[in-house]
């Protein structure tokens, strides 16, 4: 299992370099003189050329990419061409608001998905079944803006049972950080108002978020179980008397998550690209909305710094996926 | 000595083309029957053509051919639905029911543009990689895995950043970050194909490597490659609706769905009917060629039939 974990680790440091060699790539293909951008409207010639120098623009490629590499390294991440500030700076501040509710979005999915999955199959080809399979199609296919907009609409406005944006109220005033994250935080502080505060806000922006995850869970999470149920262990178990309930929970499950676990790895890349629609949609402050807002403005470095730890978050993320599924399945280990 | 006989059954120059191809047409025929039989595939299947026809007669079905491009009427502007407006008319006076219709046309091009140009990428990228394998495969295969261990829309978001907003550069983004999936799944299938016999035996009989590979290896990598292209074409069509409902795709007054909610969302929810259907128009395309992908997997793949 260390060797396992090692390699994995291994493969991962790999792909974080081929992630850096994608951004570095498109920084390039970008039209215009990036010495030129860097130095502004206003700048002479001669700036430009100190710029170049400076930024070791005029080296070949392969150097300037080492020497991309060694900046980001030592956490200089570029400067926005709008704001002035640091991108490095930016990304602390936004990420958290992000990885919350990315989190809580992944939770509420698998918490909400695995049992209407195990439901719709203990229950095959009955109403229910039918009615949860009639939701999941749909679920896949609605764009994630609009439901957001519909449910900000429906929720936030009509029934006004939840605020429209936001993380938090303009006036309420964020708790001393300790994790950065801010439900967290306020819970570790106790402050409880806030806490309910935040976790109002959080529900519309995290059912919008979860819900195309949510409907391939269930999915995937019905199939392996009309999958596992038919096996003859199965039946086995029912026979010497173990009850319904047992064999279900204990008995299908645990085989029937192991694909489920798989797709909600391969969902998650599809949470983080949605963060960006969610976050548009709901204003919150989060690295999303901080990308799209760069990326309208062609502003090159908060974008690349965006992509760079939302990629590396995933990575992070299927690594762990790669551990848990090496955990429960041994076949997994052997293999690599 | 006995006279060799040609068995009729055996000699094609006797037979019809129908004779001929007696077990294509049975399977096609058995395709089309599973395929009937099943209700939700029907209904994609329905959509899609549906989708499809809209795209070809648009122009000439709707009431205002001319507030596709731009027109404004600043006195008919944000008319609920009625039945002059079926849709009712946006912020500049626009009737939306013309606009929907005619972006039908623009989506779908953009769904398969997007859709084609992945699988030009990464079918041969695939195949290269399953057949010749050793270095060629690990390159290829690394580099897919990498784009692949990024979430594709902020992929695309940081392409279209670079290059510029607008609705070729997000095309090109989109058809950037989509083809790693095509390479995953033909190279995987090559990889199975290569050593079955029958390979193996047009190999020895001196098949040449094209031949093999495009008589022999490609028709067998079909079925999965259909079954992904149908699903792709709906999720391309919701990624690049994000794009223009970002911002960063179609500009107005392009009538492109995204963004067109983009702007709708600025008049909720007072004047709702502005984003409620051209979302509504996303949703049912996306559907539509979703059940046709789920319909389409079932047919070929009997082990997914319930």
């Amino acid at each position: 299992m260390l060797y396992f974990t090692l390699r994995r680790g291994l493969l991962m440091v790999l792909m974080l370099i081929g992630l850096l060699a994608i951004t570095f790539s498109i920084s390039h293909i970008a039209p215009g003189d990036p010495a030129a951008l860097a130095a502004g409207p206003d700048a002479t010639l001669e700036m430009i050329e100190r710029i170049r120098t400076e930024y070791g623009l005029d080296k070949p490629l392969p150097v300037q990419f080492l020497i991309y590499l060694k900046g980001i390294l030592a956490g200089d991440w570029g400067k926005s061409i709008h704001t002035t500030r640091l991108v490095w700076d930016d990304l602390v501040t936004y990420f958290p608001a992000t990885f919350e509710l990315v989190v809580f979005s992944i939770l509420f999915s698998v918490a909400l998905g695995v049992p209407l999955g195990v439901i719709a199959a203990v229950k095959q080809n009955s109403m229910l079944d039918h009615a949860i399979r009639t939701v999941t199609v749909a679920g896949v296919a609605i764009p994630m803006f609009w439901l957001g907009l519909m449910l900000q609409l429906f929720f936030g406005l009509q029934l006004a049972w939840f605020p429209l944006g936001g993380q938090i109220e303009m006036m309420t005033e964020r708790p001393e950080p300790i994790t950065h994250l801010l439900l967290l935080d306020s819970l570790l502080r106790g402050e409880f108002s806030t806490f309910t505060e935040g976790l109002y806000h959080i529900i519309l922006p995290a059912v919008t978020l979860s819900f195309p995850a949510l409907a391939s869970i269930v999915r995937v999470n019905r199939a392996e179980m009309l999958e596992t149920l038919k096996q003859d262990y199965i039946t086995n178990a029912l026979a010497q008397g173990i009850s319904r309930l047992r064999v279900v929970a204990m008995y299908a499950l645990r085989n029937a998550m192991l694909p489920t676990l798989a797709m909600i790895g391969l969902r998650f890349g599809w949470m983080l690209g949605g963060t960006i629609l969610v976050e548009s949609v709901f204003n919150w402050p989060g690295l999303g909305l901080y990308a799209v807002e760069a990326a309208i403005d062609s502003d090159f470095e908060p974008i690349m710094g965006a992509t760079i730890v939302l990629g590396l978050f995933f990575m992070v993320t299927n690594f762990v996926i790669d551990i848990l599924y090496g955990l429960l399945d041994p076949r997994v280990r052997a293999q690599t | 000595m006995v006279e060799i006989t040609k068995d009729p059954r055996f000699d094609s120059q006797q037979l019809s083309w129908a004779e001929r191809h007696h077990s294509t047409i049975r399977l096609i025929r058995l395709y089309a029957r599973t395929f009937a039989r099943n209700g939700s595939a029907m209904l994609g299947l329905v959509l899609v053509l549906f989708f499809f026809l809209i795209a070809a007669i648009g122009p000439w079905i709707v009431p205002f051919p001319e507030d596709a491009t731009g027109a404004v009427h600043m006195d008919q502007k944000l008319l609920p639905p009625s039945s002059v407006h079926w849709f009712g008319t946006d912020e500049v006076g626009d009737d939306v029911y013309t606009r929907v219709v005619i972006g039908t046309r623009l989506t779908l091009q953009i769904a398969c543009i997007i859709t084609g140009i992945a699988m030009l990428i990464g079918i041969p990228l695939g195949i290269f990689a399953g057949y010749i394998g050793g270095w060629v495969q690990e390159v290829i295969m690394r580099v897919t895995d990498i784009f692949l261990s990024i979430p594709g829309l902020i992929l695309a978001v940081a392409i279209v950043g670079a290059l510029g907003p607008g609705i070729t550069n997000a095309m090109l983004a989109l058809s950037l970050v989509w083809w790693p999936g095509y390479v995953r799944l033909v190279q995987a299938k090559t990889l199975a194909l290569k050593n079955e016999i029958y390979i193996e035996a047009a190999r020895s009989m001196g098949a040449s490597t094209p031949r093999i590979v495009f008589v022999h290896i490609l028709p067998n990598c079909a079925s999965p490659i259909i079954v992904k292209a149908s699903m792709d074409m709906g999720m391309s069509i919701l990624a690049a609706a994000s794009l223009g409902f970002l911002g960063l795709g179609a500009q107005p007054p392009e009538p492109e769905w995204g963004a067109m909610i983009s702007i709708g969302r600025n008049y909720l929810p007072d004047w709702w009917w502005y984003s409620v259907f051209p979302g509504m128009a996303i949703f049912l395309t996306v559907m539509g060629f979703n059940l046709v992908g789920d319909g389409l997997r079932d047919i070929f793949d009997p082990k997914h039939r319930e």
